[in-house]
């Protein structure tokens, strides 16, 4: 099935047999639909599906999966197509479920504080329903007025407020959905664990390749009463990495943490104009949340902390007005780089806390080697970095000067005792950097896994696992670290 | 963790023979919790000697210690610093192991505000089936690099492999506690902590038990001290309170503690895990209830169907925690796609089938 012909020909035979099970419309083929589909936020890599499918019930997701499992097609599931590792990326001879359609919100239960949605609802339409009843869906990546509870659950994905409120696996009691062949499945309980091995743990951050979920029950939490926000600037990248280690030994646990570079900040004051300190060399916003008694008392102890950290210039948000204003600008860190440069690739590795100044010094290193900015936003208290590296995808050489920066920071992390992926996921996009963190046993370990769930491995294959061939391939590489043989070859 | 290290060395060679021979192991660490799960056989793994926390860092709330590691001396070095285990693991006796506590998987009274042992396991080095000594997860917080492998051995009860080496999230200590008494019936305790739960208050574990409601509060000074004046009831001394909480996170309470004679007489100890709104079980027999009554110990002597089918009823499962007759399974059985997931995973861990044989289920 080499051919161009032969690939029409699966097209037209899948086609048929989804044709059965699925209404008109739920599958599309021309060039000019799948388009779209091509590609997650990770637009640099780009394959056209060989179908895209809609299905719009779960019946319908079952049946899907049970024909491309008897005809050995490849199934990738995908949400709002917000990831930004590549794990929507389609397979060539694979069929592209999109779940979007699968968009219900089925139950908010105040008095159990949970709320069971499927899966194409999107995180932020969670809160929104849940608010009348003072309650909200904790975890918020900053795509969450687009990404889905379902693209969520596959990434595990985390947000600004994590360091205080846990990731998606900790806001998640039980998903429902279908194993590759179209057997329905269920991971998890309403109550707060469930019978036997822990498989709701190894299902969420799986990627879609273990199971396809259509089902998620989410805990929902009481909205704190207040919120309060201390942005504070810092003339030396070093004394603001001390800074969060010193809230931390405190004893203190900010509901968000986070931290901006010059280069960030100037990016986002062109963007949001909210007033930030252009001439600090970092800045840290620390933010308070819980009754108004409480942060009260947490944020002068905070203030304390900072100022005795060396904080040049410090502000607490007098409002929520304020608060948000001075949020505005880390939210749209991304966008913001989007109108500075042409492309950006975005990282996602964490690293120690301690070693946050080490880290920056480093990248400002490789800016000078590879010849590429990067701006820098971290989730400061976990540790989790993500460095803006910019660059113009038009040009072929600066696409690969920014991928060898990218796979040096992801490597630099590992050696700074961190991962290469703190909550965007590995997709294809980290597959090299996987062979850096995990030696081949823990990779087969890794592969073994998948095949306890998938046996064909049906359910996107070729994703967050390296082969092993893989690996030999990028090590040697690595010995001419910049001198790949040929650099303009996508190697996937 | 050092491949060299002697202990390891010969907990590698000890499974590598046993593989070799097909021979069962039982993989053994301090012995507080044998009670726990189906019973053992096969040749003793001692865990022990793997000992010593590896790194503790405060200001990254995080600590590596090694599966033999006492829970008394890890709890023991992280109070130093102010901070704690915030899922408050059961001890049960003296003795117990960081391993033993991961593999178990059981958390405390605060569990249901605080998170579990799952929640705050980062990373686990564990010796598979086949004698490699393989690194899952790591030393921060956030970290999805490839599955996460890490918390599914928690609660696996060693039937995957021999946890080595774990690293935990901590947490510091909330700065105030108090603990309030109501007395309230069952149904108006489950309807009123569900009530509570629902709004932002410093509630950090709840417990019911024959016609009294204990409340504990915790986090900042100001809050707690808010609290207090809104929820009402009566306060119970600080000493008084922390040495109930304590005799109920490691079960030291007369309630748990079944007799020979109870025993014989086919009184057992169940654990109902159900959703926290779940109206009152009718089983014979007494309970306390905890986690805002998603987690509720009954000690009776129904019989293992009709315990299962009430748990089973409202969605829930049953574990048989302390029993003479464990015929029936210690643990809910599970459906058949589970079934075969856990088959597959078990294999894959562990292909000889050698370690702890029957602990979790008969036929993994």
């Amino acid at each position: 099935m080499t051919t161009r012909g032969g690939r029409e020909a699966r097209q037209a035979d899948v086609a048929a047999a989804l044709a059965e099970i699925l209404p008109r419309g739920a599958i599309l083929g021309r060039h000019e639909d799948t388009a779209p589909y091509e590609c997650d936020a990770l637009t640099a890599y780009r394959t056209s599906p060989l179908l895209v499918v809609l299905p719009d019930t779960e019946e319908q997701v079952a049946a899907t999966l049970g024909v491309c499992h008897r005809m050995g097609v490849p199934v990738i599931a995908r949400g709002a197509g917000t990831g930004l590792s590549g794990g929507a990326t389609p397979h060539h001879w694979g069929v592209v479920l999109s779940l979007a359609k699968l968009n219900k919100i089925l139950k908010i239960d105040p008095g159990a504080r949970l709320a069971v949605v499927q899966c194409g609802v999107r995180n932020a339409a969670i809160s929104e329903a849940a608010a009348p009843y003072g309650l909200y869906y904790a975890p918020d990546p900053s795509s969450q007025i687009a990404c889905t509870i379902g693209g969520n659950v596959a990434e595990n994905s985390g947000g600004v407020h994590c360091l205080k409120y846990g990731l998606t696996l900790h806001n998640v009691l039980r998903v429902r959905g279908f194993m590759a062949d179209g057997e329905a499945v269920e991971f998890g309980s309403l109550a707060l664990d469930a019978a036997g091995l822990d498989l709701l743990s190894i299902v969420v951050g799986s990627e879609g390749m273990l199971a396809v979920i259509t089902e998620v029950a989410v805990k929902l939490v009481p909205k704190p009463q207040s919120a309060r926000c201390i942005m504070a600037s810092f003339d030396d990248i070093e004394s603001a990495g001390a800074a969060v280690a010193s809230v931390i030994a405190r004893g203190i646990i900010p509901a968000g943490l986070e931290l901006m570079d010059k280069a960030m900040t100037a990016a986002v004051e062109a963007f949001v104009h909210a007033d930030y300190d252009l001439d600090a060399a970092a800045i840290l916003l620390c933010e308070s949340d819980g009754s108004a008694e409480e942060v009260e008392e947490e944020i002068v102890r905070m203030e304390e902390v900072l100022k005795a950290a060396g904080a040049s210039r410090l502000e607490v948000s007098r409002d929520e007005a304020q608060r948000l204003r001075f949020w505005s600008g880390r939210k749209n860190a991304f966008p913001a780089s989007g109108g500075i440069s042409p492309d950006y690739m975005c990282m996602d590795s964490t690293i120690p806390r301690k070693r946050l100044a080490e880290m920056l010094r480093a990248i400002q290193q490789m800016e000078v080697r590879y010849g590429l900015r990067c701006v820098n936003v971290f989730h400061a208290g976990d540790g989790n970095l993500h460095p803006l590296i910019l660059f113009d995808a038009e040009e072929p050489d600066q696409m690969r000067r920014c991928e060898l920066f990218g796979a040096d920071i992801l490597e630099t992390s590992v050696r700074l005792g961190g991962t290469v992926t703190g909550e965007h996921g590995v997709g294809v996009e980290k597959l090299n950097s996987m062979c850096v963190q995990f030696a081949p046993a823990e990779r087969a370990q890794f592969l073994a896994v998948k095949h306890a769930f998938d046996p064909l491995e049906s359910l996107n294959p070729g994703k967050v696992i390296p082969t092993l061939h893989r690996c030999a391939e990028y090590g040697k590489m690595h010995v001419h670290r910049g001198l790949l043989p040929f650099p303009n070859l996508p190697r996937f | 963790m050092d491949p060299q290290d002697p202990a390891l060395a010969r907990m590698v060679d000890q499974v590598a023979q046993a593989r070799a021979h097909r021979a069962p192991l039982e993989i053994r660490g301090g012995g507080t919790k044998t009670f726990y799960g189906g019973s053992a056989k096969g040749e003793p793994l001692e865990v022990k000697g793997l000992c010593g926390i590896s790194s503790y860092e405060p200001t990254e709330l995080v600590v590596t210690a090694r599966a033999g590691t006492s829970l008394a001396e890890l709890e023991a070095a992280l109070d130093a610093y102010g901070q704690c285990l915030p899922f408050e693991p059961p001890r049960f006796s003296a003795g117990g192991t960081v391993g033993g506590m991961t593999a178990a998987g059981l958390s405390g009274p605060a569990r249901a505000s605080a998170g579990s042992v799952r929640d705050h396991v980062l990373g686990v080095t564990l010796l598979n089936g086949r004698a490699e000594v393989l690194t899952f997860g790591g030393q921060v917080a956030k970290n999805v690099a490839g599955y996460d492998v890490s918390r599914l051995l928690v609660g696996s009860l060693g039937i995957l492999g021999v946890i080595c080496e774990v690293s935990l999230k901590v947490l510091p200590m909330n700065r105030a506690t108090a603990t309030l008494c109501f007395d309230w019936n069952e149904s108006r305790a489950l309807e009123q902590l569900n009530l509570w739960a629902s709004q932002p208050l410093p509630i950090n574990a709840g417990a019911w038990h024959d016609g009294q409601l204990r409340v504990r509060l915790s986090g900042a000074v100001a809050a707690v001290n808010a609290a207090c004046g809104k929820l009402g009831g009566t306060p119970i001394a600080a000493d008084a309170a922390a040495a109930w909480w304590l005799s109920l996170r490691d079960q030291t309470q007369e309630f748990f503690a079944l007799s020979g004679a109870d025993l014989a007489r086919g009184e057992s100890l169940w654990r109902l895990s159900l959703p926290g709104t779940s109206a009152p079980v009718e089983l014979p027999g007494r309970q306390i209830i905890e986690w805002n009554g998603a987690q509720r110990w009954w000690r009776t002597g129904a019989r293992p169907t009709s315990v299962r089918a009430a748990a089973a009823r409202v969605g829930g499962h049953a574990t048989l925690i302390r029993g003479a007759d464990k015929s029936a399974g210690v643990f809910t059985p599970l459906p058949g796609a589970l079934l075969r997931i856990h088959r597959g995973l078990k294999e894959s861990f562990d292909p000889a089938g050698i370690f702890n044989p029957g602990r979790l289920y008969a036929e993994l």
